[in-house]
């Protein structure tokens, strides 16, 4: 720990403490959408009463949105690349672009919510409304909890805080962010893109 | 993240941070409520444990009265659903799961030579959001009315079964504080989870590579690879139940065409690591004491190792033998039944390398190898009541019966209790400088070897005699009365044994013989340091050699082979002379300062679970709480500068 104030600890593999524990977070979060994902598999076409997922997907809307969630992919590895190089202003750019697209996303996921609702599929309604909200829901919370640390981020950046050397730091950040992006690009697939 | 500090000059600020100077002092309540030393937190797991030990060993004597003879009226039926529910819950998550993070906290950070975990504060997070969740679930009990004999506990087993869990099958509270105070328990296993695996890859002293680890600090990892794994499962069907019971969704309602069956298929995907991540443990500390006391180093130490390795695979792929009379079909019973026998393997090699290590060894015979020697015996017979019911014709006969009883505590008492008594002897001179009395240890161990087996044994024949579990009475004439009846007998034996060893470690922590930093001629790296350590472990960062390095620095061998001491070998770092005690400041060491973010954060949880139950207005503030909680946690140093 004596090392702890400068941030840059000597490990025995060589990969940061901050950074492998990140990465085993993730890992364990896999098998946290896995089971939601297993879940929604299992029931689908299960349903006794509608509406179903073909009455209400709007598949042309959600690749919108789910391009707006990739792209502030795109828009965070340009944050990290700035503040490598150590571009504060590039960095406050981009992180605020980033928590903007992924508050577009979930605009998008809370009007999608709204009409489904207004047409029908209540939580309770079918195994088709149970299993759908409760998944792209927790999804949806995973985003929001990657927003504000973003803004969290961004506010502590306008104030000096992140200079060049706390690259790890939005590093991080990122790597939560991008997989909760391709948590997306499965989820995007498997249920509304692949139809039995 | 302490390189994005802000400058924080508020009034809030300046209190939080006179409240950190307070918990320095080390006598003050300040200071247990602020630590984030793995020591100071390993003991208030420990004690934590030790008190829902008695929580759940007081169900179960219970339980036990009111079985003792037929037709018994110490408890009613609910009565007794509620405490079978609760004596299973607290003897899983507050007492097994707890006493080895007890264990985890206090030697992993000594046996790889590190000064503490990679990330105190997460540590003390984990703590606190046990006793939150602990606290909660007992909580339940109070919501009925208790002093008219009306318990308000969860009543659905510690699995839970759906559809039986469902608000329809299992009206009132009790349920939704399983349900929530569980949720909480497994986010606090999860955050020492992610801890102890980056804490054992990335924290050790120079030359510890991964095959000189101490064995306990293997099965570490590996549990703690389980924990993060199976941990999300177990969440994800408590969520499914949550929206089931809170909000009406229908994952486990067969009305809306669901099958409940997948319930019990994410239980026991969680249910059977979690079988090894109460096990594993106690097979670390045990391949410690062992060879210690046989004064010969581990017998295979890569098979034990890597059997714990397999184990931790194999556990994710034999589910499914908790489900054989479900009606999956022989293709599923057969695949999960040659599984199931295969896992039998790994196990059994430990065993034959636990026996090898004691073969020819110079024995001392003292408490702490009783109770490994016990483990190996008890859970040996566990182990094979186990492969029993792997055959799933012979299962059909034996599920739901009391023979099942019988082995899961053989394996889960003979196996992981004995094991965690075993490292308290073991590892008490370390943390206290005194031996525990050693004749009132083998009192203890024969008291509570004879209460186990005069316990449990009986079970296994009143399970084939046909007595089902959870019945909270039986008539005179199924031939069952004397099988209870010993068994009852022997639970209060075990009950005077505990006794036994409450009044020894209170006695032996004040008046208990004196203990140097190396009792009993150890070969870890716990025995190089004062007994009880410094705050900050290692005066230096020790430099290892070897697997069992310690030993090899103090033992070397002749010509002929036979062991002798090392000349000027093994020196221990000496403990400060009274008056002069060393602290980390006077030696420039930089030790994390004490937070209180992690108890705040933590508050929040059970805030919330209320809130859900009760009202709604309480979850905001709970989010409110942790939300706090984390963005102090964030923005404070880990240091506190001078």
């Amino acid at each position: 720990m004596s090392h702890a104030a400068t941030g840059h600890l000597e490990t025995s593999t060589g990969i940061d403490n901050k950074k492998l524990l990140m990465w085993l977070f993730l890992a364990s979060d896999c098998l946290f959408f896995g089971s939601f994902i297993a879940a929604y598999l299992l029931y689908r076409d299960r349903s006794l009463v509608g509406p179903y997922p073909e009455d209400l997907f709007d598949i042309p809307f959600t690749s919108v949105s789910a391009f707006v969630l990739l792209m502030s992919s795109v828009s965070m590895v340009l944050a990290l690349s700035a503040i490598q190089r150590g571009n504060v202003r590039g960095l406050q750019i981009w992180l605020f672009a980033t928590a903007a697209l992924g508050a577009l996303f979930i605009a998008g996921q809370a009007y999608e919510f709204t009409e489904f609702y207004h047409e029908g599929l209540r939580l309770d309604t079918n195994l088709f409304g149970t299993t759908f909200y409760v998944l792209t829901g927790f999804h949806g919370a995973h985003v929001t909890i990657g927003i504000l640390i973003l803004l969290s981020l961004f506010i502590v950046s306008l104030r000096g805080g992140i200079q060049q050397k706390d690259s790890l730091t939005i590093e991080l950040a990122g790597l939560y962010w991008h997989f909760v992006d391709i948590v997306w690009i499965v989820i995007f697939t498997l249920i509304y893109l692949i139809q039995p | 993240m302490a390189s994005i500090a802000v400058p924080r000059r508020s009034a809030l600020a300046q209190a939080l941070k006179g409240a950190r100077h307070a918990a320095e002092n080390k006598s003050s309540i300040w200071s247990w409520l602020g630590t984030v030393d793995h020591k100071r937190i390993g003991v208030l797991y420990g004690v934590s444990a030790f008190f829902f030990f008695i929580v759940g060993g007081g169900e179960a004597l219970l339980l036990r009265t009111q079985l003792a003879r037929p037709d018994g009226n110490v408890l009613d039926a609910d009565q007794f659903n509620r405490l079978f529910t609760m004596h299973g819950t607290t003897m899983v998550f507050l007492v097994v799961m707890p006493m080895s993070a007890a264990f985890f906290n206090l030697m992993v950070p000594l046996l790889i030579g590190a000064r503490d975990v990679a990330f105190p504060r997460l540590n003390a997070f984990s703590y606190w959001l046990f006793l939150c969740g602990a606290i909660f679930l007992n909580a339940s009990f109070f919501t009925g009315d208790i002093f008219n004999g009306v318990l308000g506990a969860p009543d659905g087993g510690w699995f839970g079964y759906a559809p039986l869990n469902l608000n329809r099958y299992t009206p009132g509270h009790g349920m939704d504080f399983w349900m929530l105070g569980v949720q909480i328990l497994g986010i606090a296993s999860l955050a020492g989870g992610f801890n102890f695996i980056v804490t054992i890859l990335n924290m050790r002293a120079p030359g510890m590579t991964l095959f000189r680890m101490p064995v306990f600090v293997w099965m570490t990892l590996v549990t703690s690879f389980l924990i993060i794994f199976a941990m999300p499962v177990i969440a994800v069907a408590l969520f499914e139940l949550m929206f089931d019971r809170l909000f009406n969704a229908n994952f486990f309602n067969p009305d809306a065409g669901a099958n409940p069956l997948l319930w019990q298929h994410m239980f026991w995907l969680f249910g059977h690591p979690e079988v090894y991540i109460l096990i594993l443990p106690a097979f670390g500390i045990i391949s410690e004491i062992l060879p210690t006391f046989a004064r010969k180093p581990l017998f295979g130490y890569p098979f034990v190792v890597f059997s714990g390795i397999a184990i931790g695979f194999m556990s994710w792929g034999v589910w499914v033998h908790h489900m054989y009379t479900t009606g999956l079909g022989t293709i599923a019973n057969s695949a999960f039944g040659i599984s199931t026998v295969l896992i039998a393997i790994p196990t059994g090699v430990k065993i034959f390398n636990w026996m090898a290590t004691l073969a020819g060894g110079s024995i001392r015979l003292k408490a702490p190898l009783m109770f490994a020697v016990g483990t190996v015996a008890m859970f040996t017979i566990g182990g094979l009541s186990g492969v029993t019911h792997s055959m799933v014709p012979s299962d059909y006969q034996q599920q739901d019966t009391y023979y099942i009883v019988a082995h899961f505590h053989y394996v889960l008492f003979g196996g992981a209790i004995f094991a965690l008594f075993g490292g308290i002897y073991y590892w008490f001179p370390k943390f206290t400088g005194r031996f525990m009395n050693d004749p009132w240890g083998h009192v203890h161990f024969w008291l509570m070897f004879l209460g186990f087996n005069l316990t449990f044994f009986p079970m296994h024949i009143s399970g084939l005699l046909g007595m089902p579990r959870r019945i909270y009475t039986y008539s005179g004439d199924m031939g069952w009365d004397m099988w209870n009846l010993i068994s009852s007998v022997g639970a209060f034996t075990i009950a005077l044994s505990v006794s036994i060893f409450m009044v020894n470690f209170i006695i032996s922590l004040r008046r208990g013989e004196r203990a140097g930093a190396d009792p009993w001629d150890g070969r870890t790296l716990e025995w190089t340091i004062p007994s009880p350590p410094p705050d900050y472990n290692f005066r230096e960062t020790p430099q290892v050699h070897s697997l069992d390095d310690f030993w090899h620095q103090k033992y070397a061998e002749d010509a002929n082979g036979r062991v002798v001491p090392a000349l000027g070998g093994g020196a221990v770092e000496p403990a400060a002379e009274h008056g002069h005690e060393e602290t980390a400041h006077s030696l420039g060491i930089h030790m994390p300062s004490p937070s209180f973010m992690p108890l705040i954060a933590s508050l929040g949880f059970p805030c919330i679970a209320t809130g859900l139950i009760y009202d709604y207005a309480l979850v905001p503030v709970g989010a409110a709480l942790i939300l706090v909680g984390l963005f102090g946690w964030a923005m404070e140093p880990a240091t506190e500068e001078e």
